[in-house]
């Protein structure tokens, strides 16, 4: 029971950190906690991931599309996406910090760079599984292969290109944290000082940070919702009735 | 410490010839070259002779990775054979395995600093959660892909449900069940990197002690990635001897 006791303290310490200012533990009487205090700890972590994000979307999306439409590079694509899962993202983000610096732009290639694969590989397979008739339908309608790619093969594969988004987004979110061992100032300063903030802090900076990634996660399951044409939707429902 | 290695020490951080902010334990041997000193993309000569301070983290870290891996493959697999018969589970189970996967790692583990303390159980219970969506998944699929003929033809044999299970079913779905290993099991090992932090040791506590030295960070990933594909390819050989009917079919 005494264990329990203090696991309930210690998260109601942490909310108590995240809602009001007290006293940090060095730094002779500075301010710390409360939501005006961590609301730019926050906005720096969702500044960069959509930052990351934006850049792995700008990269991979165009080469996954166009390589799923011709068909070719599906070793590339697909191997791309294993290899990824298997590089530690810290070490990326060390070794380019070390190379070509700190800072929010800096960190944003890094984290860009780890969400190229499930976006690249995910939007390739996408493509690839888009029924061939409904290609050829739209081609029998005369539309160049732009348009194929465009208005048939894009939206049927919206909804796992999405799913490959999502992975990319929480894997970038999720290193943005560790980017404040390379001197960014995200949610990962709570956890990684608690000298300053003191357990609660520590303990609330676990909370925020898996707050806004369900968030996150949230808001782009509903994307993902709204990018699937309703004929999909339909036909989803239909096959599960 | 002996006299010699303190000596060593001293000797290298007197002639000040380690990288800018490099622990004196990092400059032995081969901090007179110019690329320690410089801090090179990859110094060949000290990776060589320091080579032998990965091996303790290196399994480290293969130990955290593969119980995690294992513990969650129990939970994720018996997860599956529940659901198994129970359809309506599975939209909850896929949600809930979910949700886990959401939170980041260091939140996880920090979210557990209160009830587990620091220590190697705060790096695979988070370790463990993660694996879960993704065999989860991969077995109810698995499961779903079973030809009704098969089952039928057990049920015909004169199989119980139970039976029906282990004889036919599991090993019809294993080829998916052992993909969603694969992937949980190289993904692991990746986020493992980051058990340190929990307190749990690994590779990464080299990267903590040192994390602006280029030829430390590459040596870190590459290990990484080198024992990704090492557990890796241990699944795939599983595979192929749990699955002898696939090499027959491919053969034909």
């Amino acid at each position: 029971m005494i264990l329990l006791a203090n696991v309930i303290d210690s998260f109601v310490g942490a909310f108590d950190f995240i809602f009001h200012q007290r006293e940090a533990l060095t730094h002779g009487g500075v301010q710390v906690g409360g939501l005006d205090y961590i609301w730019p700890f926050a906005r720096t972590q969702l500044e960069v991931t959509a930052v990351g994000l934006g850049g792995a979307l700008a990269i991979a999306l165009p080469i996954g599309l166009v390589l799923g439409h011709i068909g070719k590079g599906e070793y590339f694509a697909v191997g791309f996406g294993n290899a990824g899962r298997a590089v530690p993202e810290i070490a990326v983000v060390f070794l380019l910090a070390a190379i070509i610096g700190i800072g929010l732009g800096n960190v944003a290639i890094a984290l860009g760079i780890l969400g190229l694969p499930p976006i690249l590989t995910n939007t390739f397979v996408a493509i690839r599984q888009v029924d061939r008739t409904a290609v050829q339908a739209g081609e029998a309608m005369g539309m160049r292969p732009w348009q194929v790619l465009l208005r048939v093969e894009l939206p049927l594969a919206a909804p796992t290109i999405m799913a490959g988004v999502r992975t990319a987004a929480i894997n970038i979110y999720a290193t943005a944290t560790i980017a404040t061992f390379v001197g960014l100032s995200t949610l990962g300063d709570f956890i990684a000082s608690e000298s300053v903030y003191g357990r609660d802090g520590v303990v609330a900076g676990a909370i925020l940070i898996a707050f806004f990634a369900m968030l996150i996660e949230a808001g782009l399951a509903g994307l993902q919702w709204l990018v699937t044409p309703r004929g999909v939707k339909l036909q989803r429902a239909a096959r599960s009735a | 410490m002996s006299t010699l290695a303190v000596n060593t020490l001293a000797a290298a951080d007197a002639a000040n010839k380690c990288a800018p902010g490099l622990p004196a334990g990092f400059c032995h041997e081969h901090a007179e070259t110019g690329c320690v000193a410089g801090n090179g993309l990859f110094c060949f000569g000290w990776a060589a002779d320091n080579f032998d301070r990965y091996v303790d983290p290196f399994f480290r870290q293969l130990e955290i990775a593969v119980i995690s891996v294992a513990i969650g493959f129990v939970i994720a697999l018996g997860l599956a054979l529940l659901s198994h018969r129970r359809r309506f589970l599975v939209p909850p189970l896929i949600g809930l395995t979910g949700v886990l996967y959401t939170i980041p790692s260091v939140a996880f583990f920090f979210l557990l600093l209160p009830i587990t303390g620091f220590g190697f159980w705060t790096a695979v219970i988070p370790l463990s959660a993660y694996t879960l969506q993704i065999i989860y998944r991969n077995a109810v699929v698995g499961f779903a892909n079973v030809p009704a003929d098969a089952r039928d033809a057990g049920r015909g044999m004169g199989m119980s449900e139970g039976e029906l299970l282990l004889k036919v079913e599991l090993p019809l779905a294993t080829p998916e069940i052992i993909a969603g290993l694969r992937i949980a099991i190289v993904s692991t090992v990746a986020v493992a990197t980051l058990a340190f932090l929990a307190g749990a040791g690994g590779l990464g506590q080299l990267l903590s002690e040192q994390n602006n030295f280029k030829t430390n960070i590459i040596m870190i990933g590459v290990l990484t990635i080198v024992m990704a594909l090492i557990l890796d390819l241990i699944v795939l050989l599983c595979q192929r001897l749990l699955t002898p009917w696939l090499r027959v079919r491919a053969a034909q």
